[in-house]
C-alpha cells in the first residue's frame, strides 16, 4: 500500500512538472495526448474534484442510467402495441429476444431456458452500454475492469453454485477427464482447474480490454487531428476505427453472452 | 500557500491537479465501489424490466402469432382440402358424362349398323334377284340368239347350195349347221 501511495505521488508529481514545463508549449501546438481521461468517473453533481462515495451519482451512474432506459424504451414502449405485426421497434426487440433465447437453446440447452432473462439481461446491458460508449462525450461503463470484473464474477458464482447445486459432487467430473488415459489425467485435472479459474480473469478482461483500447485509440487519433497536416488521415483513420468499434461493440456484447452459455452448458451438463 | 494542500487533496491518486488521469483510471480503487453499486442497480432494473415487463409480452406477442399462423395454415389446409374435393366432385362429373356420351353414342352407332346391316342385306337381296333376273333375260336372249344364228347359218346354207345348183337336202343341213354352232 505505502510503495502504491509512494508511486502514485511520484507520478502527480511527475505530471504536475510536467504540466508546468509543457503548459505554453500544449496550447502552442495543440497536441495533447490524454486518452485516459474519458475514462475518468467524475460526480454529476458538484465541484469536479469532490470525493466519489459508492452512492455518488456520477458519470458511470448516468449512462448506465440511459442503457436501463433504452432497454425500458425497446422492451417496453416498443412493444405496448402487441402487435401481430410488428412495427420497426418491436421487430427489433423480437429479434434481440430470439437471437439471445436461440443462443441460450442451442449452446447451453433446452434446460437452461430458465437462465435466459438473467442472460439476457447481461447481452443487453453490455450490449448498450458498448454502443452508448460510442456517442461522443459519453463514458464507457464497460471498459471499467470494476464493471465486467462484477459481471463475471456474477457469471463465475453462478456456473459454480448451479454446479454443485445440479450435480453435486460430479460437478468435479468436469476436471476429471474420464477419457484421458489414467496417468494423464491427474496433469489434466490441474490444467482444467486453472482454467476454469482464469475464466471470470479472461471473460471479464477481455470486454474491458477491448472497449478500452478502442476508445484510447479513437482519443490518440483526435488528438492527431488537431495537427492541420495529418488531420485529414486522422479523421478517416477515427471514421475507420469507429466503424471497428461498432463491430467490437456488437462482437464483445456477443462474446461475453455465448461464453455465459458455454460455462453454463458446463453447470448443467459437467460431463466431457 | 493554502491552495497547495487542497489542490493535492481534490487531485486525489488517480487525477492530477489538472484533472488528467494518472495512470489507467481503470485501476483506481477508489472509484470501485461507485461502479459496482450503480452496476448492480442497473443489472437489477435491467432485470426486473425485463422478467416483469418485457419478456412475458414479447414471449406471448411470439407465442400469439405463431398461433395465428398455424391457424392460418390450417384454414389454408382445409381450403385446399375443400378446394381437392371440389376439383374430384368435378372429374367425377366429367367421367361419368364422357361415359354417358360414349354409351349414347355406342348405341347410337350399334342402332345405325344394325339398320345399315339391314339396308345393305336388302339391297344385297334385291341385286341378287335382279341379276338373277338379268342372267335369266341374257341366257334367254343367248339362246333366242343361238337359234336364229342357227336358222339363218340353215337358211343361208340352202341358199348357197340351191345357188350352187345343188338340191338342199335339209335334214344334213340341220345336222351340219347344228355341228357348227355348237363348235363354236
Amino acid at each position: 500500500m505505502e510503495t502504491g501511495i509512494e508511486m502514485a505521488e511520484e507520478v502527480h508529481t511527475e505530471g504536475a512538472l510536467d504540466a508546468h514545463a509543457g503548459g505554453p508549449d500544449h496550447g502552442e501546438s495543440g497536441l495533447s495526448f490524454h486518452p485516459m481521461d474519458q475514462f475518468i468517473v467524475r460526480p454529476i453533481f458538484g465541484e469536479n474534484g469532490d470525493p466519489v462515495h459508492w452512492y455518488t451519482v456520477t458519470n458511470a451512474t448516468v449512462w448506465m442510467a440511459v442503457a436501463v432506459l433504452c432497454v425500458l424504451g425497446l422492451f417496453v414502449l416498443g412493444t405496448r402495441g402487441r402487435a401481430i405485426v410488428p412495427g420497426r421497434i418491436q421487430s427489433v426487440a423480437e429479434l434481440a429476444y430470439g437471437f439471445v433465447y436461440k443462443m441460450v437453446e442451442d449452446v447451453t440447452g433446452r434446460d437452461a431456458v430458465k437462465f435466459f432473462p438473467y442472460i439476457f439481461t447481461l447481452f443487453l446491458f453490455i450490449l448498450f452500454a458498448n454502443m452508448l460508449a460510442l456517442i461522443p462525450m459519453s463514458f464507457s461503463t464497460t471498459s471499467h475492469i470494476a464493471v465486467t470484473a462484477v459481471l463475471a464474477l456474477a457469471v463465475f458464482l453462478t456456473v459454480t453454485i448451479v454446479g454443485f447445486v445440479k450435480n453435486g459432487a460430479a460437478f468435479l467430473g468436469l476436471f476429471w477427464v474420464s477419457s484421458a488415459p489414467l496417468l494423464l489425467r491427474p496433469v489434466l485435472a490441474v490444467i482444467e482447474l486453472v482454467s476454469y479459474f482464469v475464466r471470470p480473469v479472461s471473460h471479464s478482461i477481455r470486454l474491458a480490454g477491448n472497449i478500452l483500447a478502442g476508445h484510447a485509440v479513437l482519443k490518440v487519433f483526435a488528438a492527431f487531428a488537431a495537427v492541420t497536416v495529418i488531420a485529414p488521415v486522422s479523421v478517416v483513420a477515427i471514421s475507420a476505427i469507429y466503424a471497428l468499434e461498432v463491430l467490437v461493440a456488437f462482437i464483445q456484447a456477443y462474446v461475453f453472452t455465448i461464453l455465459t452459455c458455454v460455462y453454463l452448458k458446463d453447470a448443467l451438463h459437467p460431463s466431457h | 500557500m493554502e491552495t497547495e494542500p487542497i489542490d493535492l487533496e481534490l487531485a486525489g491518486t488517480c487525477v492530477n491537479t489538472l484533472g488528467n488521469a494518472i495512470g489507467m483510471p481503470q485501476l483506481c480503487d477508489a472509484w470501485f465501489a461507485n461502479q459496482i453499486f450503480w452496476l448492480l442497480v442497473a443489472l437489477a432494473a435491467i432485470y426486473l424490466i425485463l422478467t416483469r415487463v418485457a419478456l412475458p409480452r414479447v414471449g406471448a406477442v411470439l407465442a400469439e402469432r405463431s398461433g395465428t399462423i398455424s391457424n392460418d395454415l390450417a384454414a389454408a389446409e382445409d381450403l385446399r382440402r375443400q378446394a381437392a374435393d371440389a376439383e374430384r366432385s368435378y372429374e367425377q362429373a366429367l367421367a361419368d358424362a364422357r361415359a354417358e356420351g360414349q354409351r349414347i353414342s355406342d348405341e347410337a352407332r350399334a342402332t345405325i349398323r344394325a339398320d345399315l346391316d339391314a339396308a345393305i342385306a336388302e339391297a344385297d337381296e334385291k341385286i341378287a334377284a335382279r341379276t338373277a333376273e338379268s342372267e335369266a333375260q341374257i341366257a334367254e336372249i343367248r339362246d333366242n340368239a343361238t337359234v336364229s344364228v342357227a336358222e339363218v347359218a340353215r337358211d343361208v346354207t340352202g341358199d348357197i347350195v340351191t345357188a350352187l345348183g345343188g338340191r338342199p337336202d335339209q335334214a344334213a343341213i340341220d345336222t351340219a349347221v347344228d355341228a357348227r354352232v355348237k363348235g363354236n
